[in-house]
C-alpha cells in the first residue's frame, strides 16, 4: 500500500505538469486551432529566469514573477510575430512554424543562459512529509495544488467574467464573434500571453523537483500534447484529466513494470485510447458535416 | 516535342543530380550529396502520403529506425548479404504499416498527428532499450554494401562517397520515377481525390480506407529503404534514426519544398541538409537559425519555397 501511494504521489506531481502544458494547448488550440508546440519552451523559460534571477540575488518571489511575466511577453510575440501573419495556413504548417519556433528559442536560451542544468530551492523546504508510510516533500504539494488552482482560476475566468467569455466565445465561433463586436485578434493574444504564462508558472512551480535546462521543453511539449489529446483536445477537463492520467501511468509502469518502458506505456494507452474513441475521453461529440 | 511534366520533373532531377557535382570542391561534398538523396527518398515517400492523399505523419522515421537496424543486425544474425536485410526491413515495415494503418488512418489532422507520433516514439523506445539486441544509445555498426568493391570491379575507381552519390542518384530518380507514374494514374488521382475531401472521394466511389492504407503503406516502404540506406551509408545506425526529430525534420522537408510535388520535397532534402552544414560557421546560433528559417518560409511561403519561386518566375517571364 505504502508502494503503491508512493508511486501515486510521484505521479500526480509530472501529472500536474503535464496538465499544466496541456492547459496551456487547449486554451491556444482552442482560441486559434493551433496546436503549440513551443508550449514546452514556455515552461523552459519560467524555470530558467527563475533560476538565473535567483543565482543573481533577486528574492524568489520576485524571481518567479518576472519570469512568468517573461514567458508571457514571449507567448505573445509568438502570436504577433509567426502564428497571426500564418493565419489560415495548414495544419502541417502550423505544425513546422510552432517546432520552428521552439527550436529558436532552444536556441536563443542556450546563449542567452547556457547550457547547465539549473535548479532553485523549494518555496517551503525540503523535508519530505510522511503519509500513510510514503512521503512526499513539500514542492510536490505546490505542483498538485498550483495545478487544480490555475485550473480553479481559468474556469471562473471563462465562464463568469467578459473577457472570459469573449475568449469562450472566438473558440466556439470565430466570425459570429466579430459580428457581435469581439476583437478577436485581441482574443487570441490574450490566449498566448495566459497560455505562456501557465507554462512558466508550471516552470517555476516544477524545477525545483524536475531541474530545469535549456532543451527540456520538447519532451514536455510531447508529453503535453499526448494529455491534451488523450483528454480530448479543445476541453480543460480533459487537458486537466489526460495530464494526471499520463503522469500516474507513466509512474505506476516505472514502479511495478520497467522505468525504462514508462514512456511507453503512456503512448501505448493514448493510441488504444484513440483508437476506440478517437475524439478521446473527453472531445466533443459532434457529427461531421459534410 | 511536347514533353509531360512527368518527364520534365525526371529530367530536371536527373540534370541536378548529373550536375551538382561540378560545383563539389572536395570529395566531401559527395558524402553531403549522398545525405541529401537518402533524405530525397525519404521525402518522396512523404509526398506521396502528405502531397497527394493529405495525411500527417510525424512517426515516418519510425519506419526507417525499423529499415535501418534490418540492415544492421540480419546480416549479423543470418549471415546474408546487407541488401537482403534491407529488404527484410522494406517488407517488414511495409506489413506493420499495413498492420497499424487501418486504425491510425481513421483519425484526422491533429489526432492523426499524435497517433503517428506516439507510433514513433514507441520504435525509438524500444531500440533504446533492447541494449542486448541493438546496442542501445550507443548504437551499433552496421556491414558494407560493398559498393566500392563493385566500382572498382567494374573499373570506375571511384572513392566511397562517390560511389555512394551516384548509386543514391540511381535510386533516387527511380523512387522518383515511381512516385510520379503513381501521381498520373488512377490510384494517384483516387489518392489526390482524398486531399481535396474524403466525403466527395467517396460518394464517388473512391475506397477512401483502402487508399489511404495504400499511400501510408508505400510511404513507409520508402521511409524504411531510406532508413536502410542511411544506416548502410553511415556504416552505423543509432536510435536517433527513429526519433521526434528524424520524423519533424523529413516532415519539414516535405513541406518546405512544396508538399504537392517530388521535385519540391527533394529541393527541401536538399535545402535542409546543406543548411546545417553551412551554418555550422555559426556554431552556437545555428538552431536560432534553423528555427527562423523554418519559421519565416511558412509564414511568406505557405506553399513551400519551390512552386512560390516558380509562380514568380512564371508571373516575371
Amino acid at each position: 500500500m505504502s508502494e503503491f501511494l508512493q508511486f501515486a504521489f510521484s505521479g500526480m506531481t509530472v501529472g500536474a505538469v503535464y496538465a499544466l502544458v496541456a492547459l496551456g494547448f487547449t486554451l491556444i488550440y482552442n482560441a486559434s486551432d493551433v496546436v503549440n508546440f513551443a508550449q514546452g519552451e514556455f515552461v523552459m523559460i519560467g524555470g530558467m529566469v527563475t533560476a538565473f534571477l535567483y543565482a543573481s540575488g533577486t528574492p524568489l518571489w520576485l524571481a518567479a514573477l518576472l519570469a512568468i511575466a517573461i514567458a508571457a511577453v514571449v507567448g505573445v510575440l509568438l502570436n504577433k510575430l509567426a502564428v497571426e501573419p500564418a493565419r489560415g495556413a495548414s495544419v502541417v504548417s502550423l505544425i513546422v512554424i510552432t517546432i520552428g519556433a521552439s527550436i529558436f528559442l532552444r536556441g536563443l536560451a542556450a546563449i542567452v543562459f547556457d547550457k547547465q542544468i539549473h535548479r532553485f530551492p523549494a518555496f517551503t523546504g525540503e523535508d519530505p512529509i510522511g503519509i500513510m508510510g510514503a512521503t512526499i516533500v513539500p514542492q510536490s504539494l505546490w505542483v498538485v495544488g498550483g495545478g487544480l488552482a490555475i485550473f480553479a482560476a481559468l474556469y471562473v475566468f471563462l465562464t463568469k467574467s467578459v473577457i472570459g467569455k469573449a475568449v469562450l466565445a472566438t473558440a466556439n465561433n470565430r466570425l459570429a464573434a466579430k459580428l457581435v463586436g469581439i476583437n478577436t485578434n485581441h482574443m487570441m493574444t490574450l490566449s498566448f500571453g495566459i497560455s505562456a504564462a501557465v507554462g512558466g508558472l508550471a516552470g517555476v512551480l516544477a524545477t525545483p523537483i524536475t531541474l530545469t535546462s535549456y532543451d527540456m521543453g520538447i519532451s514536455l511539449a510531447l508529453k503535453g500534447f499526448a494529455a491534451a489529446m488523450l483528454g480530448g483536445m479543445g476541453s480543460p477537463l480533459g487537458a486537466l484529466v489526460g495530464g494526471f492520467l499520463i503522469g500516474l501511468i507513466e509512474q505506476m509502469t516505472a514502479g511495478y513494470l520497467s522505468s525504462e518502458y514508462k514512456d511507453a506505456a503512456a503512448f501505448i494507452v493514448i493510441l488504444v485510447v484513440l483508437f476506440t474513441m478517437p475524439r478521446g475521453l473527453f472531445g466533443p461529440r459532434v457529427a461531421e458535416r459534410v | 516535342m511536347q514533353l509531360s511534366a512527368k518527364s520534365w520533373t525526371l529530367i530536371a532531377l536527373a540534370l541536378c543530380i548529373a550536375l551538382a557535382p561540378l560545383a563539389f570542391p572536395s570529395s566531401f561534398y559527395y558524402r553531403i550529396g549522398a545525405v541529401i538523396l537518402v533524405n530525397g527518398l525519404a521525402v518522396t515517400g512523404l509526398v506521396i502520403l502528405f502531397g497527394y492523399a493529405g495525411q500527417i505523419s510525424l512517426g515516418h522515421a519510425g519506419f526507417a529506425g525499423i529499415g535501418g537496424y534490418s540492415a544492421a543486425l540480419i546480416p549479423v544474425h543470418f549471415d546474408v548479404h546487407p541488401v537482403l536485410g534491407l529488404l527484410a526491413g522494406a517488407v517488414l515495415s511495409g506489413v506493420l504499416a499495413f498492420l497499424i494503418g487501418r486504425p491510425v488512418l481513421r483519425l484526422k489532422g491533429y489526432y492523426l498527428a499524435v497517433a503517428t507520433l506516439g507510433f514513433g516514439i514507441l520504435v525509438f523506445i524500444v531500440l533504446n532499450n533492447e541494449a542486448d539486441l541493438t546496442g542501445g544509445p550507443d548504437g551499433m555498426s552496421v556491414e558494407s554494401l560493398g559498393l566500392r568493391s563493385l566500382s572498382n570491379a567494374l573499373g570506375l575507381g571511384l572513392n566511397t562517397s562517390e560511389v555512394w552519390y551516384w548509386f543514391m542518384g540511381l535510386i533516387v530518380l527511380l523512387g522518383a520515377y515511381l512516385a510520379l507514374n503513381l501521381h498520373t494514374s488512377p490510384s494517384g488521382r483516387a489518392l489526390r481525390s482524398l486531399h481535396d475531401s474524403e466525403v466527395a472521394a467517396g460518394t464517388l466511389g473512391v475506397d477512401v480506407a483502402r487508399y489511404k492504407l495504400t499511400a501510408f503503406v508505400i510511404s513507409a516502404v520508402y521511409a524504411s529503404l531510406a532508413g536502410s540506406l542511411q544506416a548502410l551509408l553511415n556504416g552505423f545506425v543509432t536510435p536517433d534514426i527513429a526519433g521526434f526529430l528524424q520524423s519533424i525534420e523529413w516532415m519539414t522537408m516535405t513541406v518546405l519544398g512544396g508538399a504537392a510535388t517530388v521535385l519540391g520535397a527533394i529541393f527541401g532534402a536538399g535545402l535542409l541538409t546543406a543548411l546545417p552544414q553551412a551554418l555550422t560557421v555559426f556554431a552556437e546560433y545555428e538552431h536560432m537559425a534553423l528555427g527562423l528559417i523554418m519559421m519565416l518560409v511558412m509564414i511568406f511561403l505557405p506553399t513551400g519555397l519551390l512552386p512560390s519561386l516558380a509562380r514568380q518566375f512564371r508571373r516575371g517571364g
